[in-house]
């Protein structure tokens, strides 16, 4: 009998690991990473081979000769870039075909910053991230994904567009916004993301601070009370840019926006001519950067085609492209063409004026940073 | 658990034992301990502190609240719903069953959006609202909605069958004894419900506190005033501290643990009645 | 949630029409509640899927035809299909199995079985899919393990699967475990006797039973794998064209500006469920039906 019971135990188990396993197999093969090198012997499964073109390229040999094989990335971005990296993508596929006959697939991945991050160093197999903030990246880097220098990997801080914070107010701004302080009065309603889980509302709160702090002549208690004030007008905080976006112009809630400049720009330019844009008299360099995820491209062996991808991103054509979405190029020459649009404003430095952004966030957004504080019970 | 059965010559026993204790392992308690050995990478006090954090614990408490509320509403209305659908003939009965399981089907982003373009101030209903003075998006009482929406079928569907199911023969006994209508309601047919109304209570509930998609649309998220637990634990998830995620997450896990094994009591009891009978 | 509606007792599965006086209420009361349940369910439940499909509609046909036709949206689709394909018929043999387990033996620890079985009711989605990445994500406990196999889990259909697997794991057990117990175990135990073996008797004795309840727990169960947003948003990786579901394709339309495709997208995903529902009343409608027979 007990033999029996046994038989019937091994049954399903034996069943429902091979039907499960076999599942699981036949989903993950077809991103299956290449063994490096091919030296270890351990097997290299029948499924592997088609999948491993692309390893050629990691051996060295010049590839521009023979024709090559597609090619696909996947970008790894964050909410507001989705528009700028469709134009992108188409051209740089262009680019790259004429310049080496090789079709190359842009994947793109949006979400928030911290969420995409947090995917990335799950194992989401990113080629190149282009996320809202350093810190995001260097979470990256920490686990070993990233180079740790990778901000020197490419021109300015590895930043290849810049944007910053402004004010989105209604047609007309009937509640007279012009300045940072204009949004602590008693009667103004202001809409930021979180900045615990927005990249975005994390430049917002900077600049904010920034902002208080020269005012107060560096004094801390004061400028803690000025968020404290300037969050007590906030009546929702989205978890992301976008959700901020849609509750100020869709919902119709608010009176002010934070928002990204490109951002800004973009929900105009989508929802009509019912919002205007108020620069404040300071704001903050927001320097969204990009980096190759050296572990991925290695062992997918695509380094070559994903480090083009970035440096087009400052070649004059990507440049263009970035303006003409809204970010603020780089490149002199391309930024004084576009200079009637984009409005020169006294701007804070993460590194230079806070300290850079690990320092930022163990201060401001950490468990028991300065956010947490603006909302300690009591604070009313 | 071996030497323990009793009775029954009925065959399968191993085998039915090993895919529910198999699958059971593979799919809910494997994945589960790694958030139970995810927290113990804290230290004791560690894990006090992040849970009492008074914006963590504001966020247990509104969770709590507007989930407790949204029950009880649902208890209430879902009790009269079934005792419709099962009771009343009339046109469209059929359409308002078929609506009753929308909530699972529904996802729950999906409903968060068009709760939160029908509540908002300049919404469907909103609108009409917002001249009253009555704020619902972006409020604790706009989350009891959505999560209204949620468990709405949890009672339902647990009332129904039972009353369907409940002998008339007690009802026109009493009614002969000469009690009146609603006293035989409350008396005879209520008490039969109730483990069934627990039940879905207690399910609705615990469904309500891990709730999140629907909920983040229409809630606001202001820490201390309309920031629900889950939307804590995805927060602290990407800032990467995944140590004080779990932790949060562990203490929401019990509660929801402690709320199910009391209506599988609930139920065992009432069950044991049923069978002395 | 529990027991198959209508298929519990035959005899009171048609709604009852009112018997005599002393059992019913009058009929201002009976209309009073009618009216308070339609009410309510209008606001609840009905008014959202109104919402959902003017909203859908208000660009016109050519958007929302356009929205459902995009590429994107129908790999979406398709791997939302192929989630439900997988994650269904397993929580089928699994409910299938537990549920007879539970209801045909007595054995210790019985409702701990349960209550876990209930489990991930009430586990937040969002916990639900970090639960896979902290296992199988390249930082977890399993991932480097597969990861050196070359087989991804989390951030391709496998992760998802298994998320959705996790969110959907009790409906099935949850339907037919009640209506077994009720059922008991005479008619197997008589089957038993007469010499007939286990898969034998489960097919011609139990299986007739329970195949409604079994239908409704499969409907519920395929509605909501379809529907799952919040604990696929973790494992999903978002890549456009390959590892969207269709409710995160929803909420990624919405952010993008395109409010009525999203909402056009969404739809879909309500039609594909109120075709469920729909599927689940024609279900009912037959049972009762055959009761009536029965009775009559």
């Amino acid at each position: 009998m007990t033999q029996k019971k046994n038989s019937f135990l091994k049954l399903p188990v034996l069943l429902l690991t091979t039907s499960l396993v076999l599942g699981l197999a036949a989903c993950g093969s077809g991103n299956s990473n290449s063994n490096n090198g091919g030296s270890g012997g351990a097997g290299t499964p029948a499924g592997n081979t088609g999948v491993n073109a692309a390893n050629n390229a990691n051996t060295g040999t010049e590839a521009n000769t023979t024709p090559k094989e597609p090619v696909e990335l996947l970008n790894v971005s964050y909410d507001p870039t989705r528009e700028l990296y469709v134009s992108f993508n188409a051209a740089f596929a262009k680019y790259w075909k004429k310049k080496t006959g090789q079709e190359v697939t842009i994947k793109q991945s949006h979400g928030g910053s911290g969420k995409q991050s947090l995917s990335v160093i799950s194992g989401l197999k990113a080629d190149v991230v282009t996320l809202a903030l350093g810190y995001d990246i260097d979470a990256i880097a920490e686990r070993g994904l990233i180079n740790k220098d990778w901000k020197s990997k490419f021109q300015s801080n590895s930043a290849p567009y810049t944007s910053t914070i402004v004010f989105l107010v209604r047609k007309g701004n009937p509640k007279g916004i012009k300045d940072w302080n204009d949004l602590v009065k008693p009667d103004v309603e202001v809409i930021t993301p979180n900045p615990a889980t927005s990249g975005g509302a994390r430049w917002n709160y900077l600049a904010a601070w920034g902002y208080a702090q020269k005012q107060d002549g560096g004094d801390e208690t004061k400028t803690k009370e000025f968020m404290k004030q300037l969050f007590q007008n906030v009546p929702v905080l989205d978890s992301g840019a976008r959700g901020s976006t849609t509750t100020f112009t869709e919902r119709g809630i608010g009176d002010v926006l934070l928002a990204w400049e490109n951002e800004a720009f973009l929900s105009q330019k989508e929802l009509g001519d019912k919002f205007e844009i108020v620069y404040p008299s300071l704001s903050i360099l927001a320097e969204p950067p990009v980096a190759i995820v050296d572990k991925v491209v290695d062992d997918r062996g695509t380094r070559e085609v994903a480090e083009a991808y970035l440096k087009y991103l400052y070649t004059e054509e990507g440049q263009r492209i970035a303006a003409d979405h809204f970010y603020r190029p780089i490149n002199p020459d391309i930024a004084a063409q576009y200079k009637d649009k984009f409005k020169e404003l006294e701007l804070l430095q993460i590194d230079k004026d806070f300290g850079g952004w690990a320092e930022a966030q163990k201060k401001h957004f950490a468990e028991g940073g300065t956010f947490d504080e603006i909302y300690k019970p009591g604070s009313k | 658990m071996k030497g323990s059965r009793t009775r029954s010559v009925l065959p399968g026993f191993g085998l039915t034992m090993g895919i529910t204790v198999f699958y059971l392992g593979i799919i809910v308690l494997i994945p589960l301990s790694c958030v139970i050995l995810k927290t113990m990478e804290l230290s004791w006090a560690e894990f006090w502190s992040t849970v009492t954090a008074p914006r963590v614990v504001a966020s247990y408490r509104i969770s709590l609240l507007t989930s407790l509320a949204a029950a009880l509403v649902n208890v209430v209305f879902g009790l009269i719903v079934a005792w419709v659908l099962v009771r009343y003939n009339f046109p469209g009965r059929r359409f308002l069953d078929s609506l009753v399981d929308l909530p699972f089907a529904l996802p729950t982003a999906v409903a968060g959006i068009a709760l939160t373009a029908i509540y908002a101030p300049n919404g469907w209903i909103g609108q009409w609202l917002e001249p009253l003075g009555i704020k619902v998006a972006f409020t604790p009482l706009g989350i009891t909605i959505a999560l209204i929406f949620i468990g709405l079928p949890f009672i339902v569907r647990t009332v129904q069958p039972v009353l369907q199911d409940l002998d008339k023969e007690m009802e026109e006994a009493a009614a002969m004894l000469g009690a009146g209508r609603w006293r035989t309601v409350l008396r005879v047919v209520l008490p039969e419900l109730t483990p069934a109304l627990l039940t879905g209570f207690a399910l609705a509930f615990a469904r309500g506190i891990g709730e999140y998609g629907s909920v983040v649309f229409i809630s606001g998220n202001m820490p201390m005033k309309t920031e629900i637990a889950p939307l804590l634990i995805m927060t602290r998830l990407e800032s990467f501290e995944l140590e004080q995620a779990t932790a949060i997450a562990v203490v929401l896990l019990l509660i929801s643990f402690a709320m199910l094994l009391l209506i599988n009591y609930i139920q065992w009891r009432a069950g044991k009645r049923a069978l002395a009978e | 949630m529990a027991g198959g509606i209508a298929t519990s007792r035959p005899a009171h599965g048609a709604p009852t029409a009112e018997r005599g006086r002393p059992t019913s209420e009058s009929p201002a009361v009976k209309w009073l509640l009618i009216t308070i349940a339609v009410i309510f369910l209008a606001a609840v439940v009905l008014l959202p899927l109104i919402t959902v499909f003017v909203e859908g509609l208000k660009r016109g046909w050519n958007v929302y035809i356009s929205a459902m036709t995009d590429p994107d949206a129908v790999s979406a689709l398709k791997l939302t299909l192929l989630v439900a394909v997988i994650a269904v018929p397993l929580n089928t043999i699994f409910g299938i199995a537990a549920s007879w387990l539970i209801a045909k033996f007595s054995f210790r620890g019985k409702n701990l079985l349960l209550t876990l079985i209930d489990l991930p009711f009430s586990v937040s989605p969002v916990i639900a899919g970090f639960m896979f990445l902290l296992l199988f994500g390249a930082q977890g406990y399993l991932g480097p393990w597969f990861d050196e196999r070359g087989l991804q889990i989390v951030f391709a259909p496998p992760g998802i699967i298994l998320a959705t697997m996790f969110v959907t794991f009790p409906f099935v057990a949850r339907e037919l475990i009640p209506l077994m117990q009720a059922q008991g175990t005479q008619e197997e135990e008589a089957a038993a006797t007469l010499g007939a073996k286990g898969f034998r008797i489960f097919w011609s004795v139990t299986l007739p039973n329970i195949k409604w309840a079994l239908l409704y727990g499969l409907v519920l169960c395929n509605a909501r794998a379809m529907g799952e947003f919040g604990a696929v948003s973790v494992v999903s990786g978002h890549i456009r064209g390959e590892t969207n579901t269709l409710p995160l394709h929803v909420e990624i339309l919405y952010n993008e500006y395109q409010f009525s495709a999203s909402f056009a997208a969404a739809s879909l995903l309500m039609l594909l469920a109120l075709l469920t529902l729909g599927a689940k009343s024609l279900v009912e409608w037959k049972t009762a039906q055959r009761n009536q027979d029965l009775e009559g």
